[in-house]
């Protein structure tokens, strides 16, 4: 009886779904692409994580980014323990966030690129900081592909730099984001 | 059918909540589901004398720079120790981020030392649980200084000494990490007519992390007086106790440090420590480890002294 029960359960829960996704469906991916980097006449630094976890509501535009900082690789493994260890401090923050709404009313069931922006807090070593961050979102057969750029200021997020290295490391960093974010299955 | 409609009704619930979760908090269930490795365990590849578990990452050279000082205890005529020095210079280069390779050649006994190292264990957490990162290691100390009547040398082979040791540590927090190198030394000519040709010891070392870019770190090297009825080593010979800071700047970690040895690879520190910190046989000592990079691919960011 009990089986049974839960079998209806589930069905219902199943159909609810649909029925969500129908109206409104949630978009997600686990290996969005963010990299930075850092110019100066010195010395440039880039690094890449591949591994950006992303979650979009297209029922109410709603947009969650979260990445850890252990998996932006550089090109050298220096950097990258320089970059967890002094910079970040990846033991105490170990990962950024942004969350936010689309502000655009967008069709998801219709193909196109759409200019958007979005309202939120971006959250990098523990200080939140409210920005509007702009990009682009490209629809394509049920598949959103979000493109954003934009620029972290490491005295917003009280990012210290030492002296010592103060000319090797840009005042702001500039960001790239593209993910690319397919139908959810199993929410 | 109360119980029916309690379900459907239950279910109902259940899908609208879910369709409000929280996107964030869904997004922070999912860091379990990947694996993540303890970094810097130790600011560089040496706690103070000894080797810790950290390797040169790949492509990377490290040049070291290493001094120990006259004894404090020998006056002002000496300048306190600092009028003469003994040197040690080594190159170790990473082949691959888990496989390091080193040469050094240090003044005392005119030793070259050539070693291999290799990170065998990593320490993480999450997906995988692995509590300690294990190194081991294996080095051969060469001694070509001149064959004398009080050491004489007849071969080769008899001017070598190897080393052995895993190495076993565990970062517990950002700030403390502690290490344990269980150690087999073999001498191909033991020196002194009491010291043993195998010597077992054991070191103990670790770090504590003042700010971010310095630590305080202290180390023991312990060789038990007798393994079984046999002396390991001359009675004149004494353990190795190091305290020290280690600095990082960029490129650069110094390392500056109080110990009773003047010796800084294995066979010295293991078997010709002399010194006693209780009679003041303290040589203040440095390591400077700078860091190029060799990576080609990436050659618009090859310097790292950011």
């Amino acid at each position: 009886m009990d089986i049974k029960l839960f079998r209806l359960a589930f069905l219902l829960m199943a159909s609810q779904l649909l029925a969500i996704c129908a109206s409104g469906q949630i978009y997600m991916t686990k290996t969005g692409q963010t990299s930075f980097f850092s110019e100066t006449p010195l010395e440039n630094i880039s690094a890449v994580n591949q591994h950006v976890a992303v979650l979009l509501n297209s029922a109410n535009g709603e947009i969650a980014v979260r990445m850890q900082h252990r998996a932006f690789s550089f090109p050298n493994k220096l950097m990258q323990e320089h970059y967890n260890e002094n910079y970040m401090e990846t033991e105490k923050y170990p990962a950024a966030s942004f969350t936010g709404k689309i502000s655009e009313p967008i069709d998801y069931g219709r193909d196109g690129t759409y200019p958007v922006s979005a309202e939120g807090v971006l959250d990098i070593h523990g200080v939140k900081q409210k920005r509007v961050l702009k990009g682009q979102l490209v629809v394509d057969h049920g598949q959103c592909t979000l493109d954003c750029e934009f620029g972290v200021r490491l005295s917003d997020h009280n990012i210290q730099v030492p002296t010592l290295v103060l000319a090797k490391i840009a005042e702001s960093i500039s960001v790239k984001n593209k993910f690319v974010l397919t139908g959810k299955k199993n929410p | 059918m109360l119980k029916t409609t309690s379900v459907l009704f239950f279910s109902l619930i259940a899908s609208v909540a879910m369709a409000q979760t929280d996107l964030m908090k869904e997004l922070e269930q999912a860091d379990d589901s990947t694996v993540h490795y303890a970094a810097a365990t130790f600011k560089g590849t040496r706690i103070i004398n000894g080797h810790s578990i950290e390797t040169v990452g790949k492509n990377n050279m490290d040049f070291i720079i290493s001094h120990r000082f006259g004894a404090i205890n020998s006056g002002a005529g000496n300048f306190f120790g600092l009028d003469e020095s003994q040197i040690r210079l080594a190159l170790e280069y990473g082949l691959t981020d888990r496989l390091m390779v080193g040469i050094g050649r240090s003044s005392y006994q005119k030793t070259i030392d050539i070693f291999v190292k290799y990170r065998l264990l990593r320490q993480s957490s999450g997906l995988r649980n692995v509590p300690v990162s294990v190194t081991l290691f294996a080095s051969d100390a060469h001694n070509a200084s001149t064959s004398t009547p009080d050491l004489p040398f007849y071969t080769i082979t008899q001017r070598q000494t190897y080393t052995f040791q895993a190495l076993v540590a565990r970062k517990f927090n950002e700030k403390l990490s502690l290490q344990l190198t269980p150690t087999v030394m073999h001498r191909n000519l033991a020196e002194k007519p009491l010291d043993a040709n195998n010597v077992y010891a054991l070191g103990m070392g670790g770090r504590y992390k003042l700010t971010k870019r310095t630590s305080f770190n202290a180390e023991y090297w312990y060789t038990p007086k007798r393994i079984g009825n046999t002396t390991q080593r001359d009675p004149q010979y004494t353990n190795t106790l190091s305290l020290g800071f280690d600095i990082e700047t960029g490129g650069h970690v110094f390392q500056l440090h109080l110990t009773n040895s003047r010796g800084m690879i294995e066979k010295q520190f293991l078997g010709q420590t002399t010194g006693k910190w209780s009679n003041g046989d303290i040589f203040y000592g440095f390591n400077v480890a700078r860091t190029f990079s060799f990576d080609k691919s990436k050659k618009r960011s090859n310097s790292n002294g950011y």
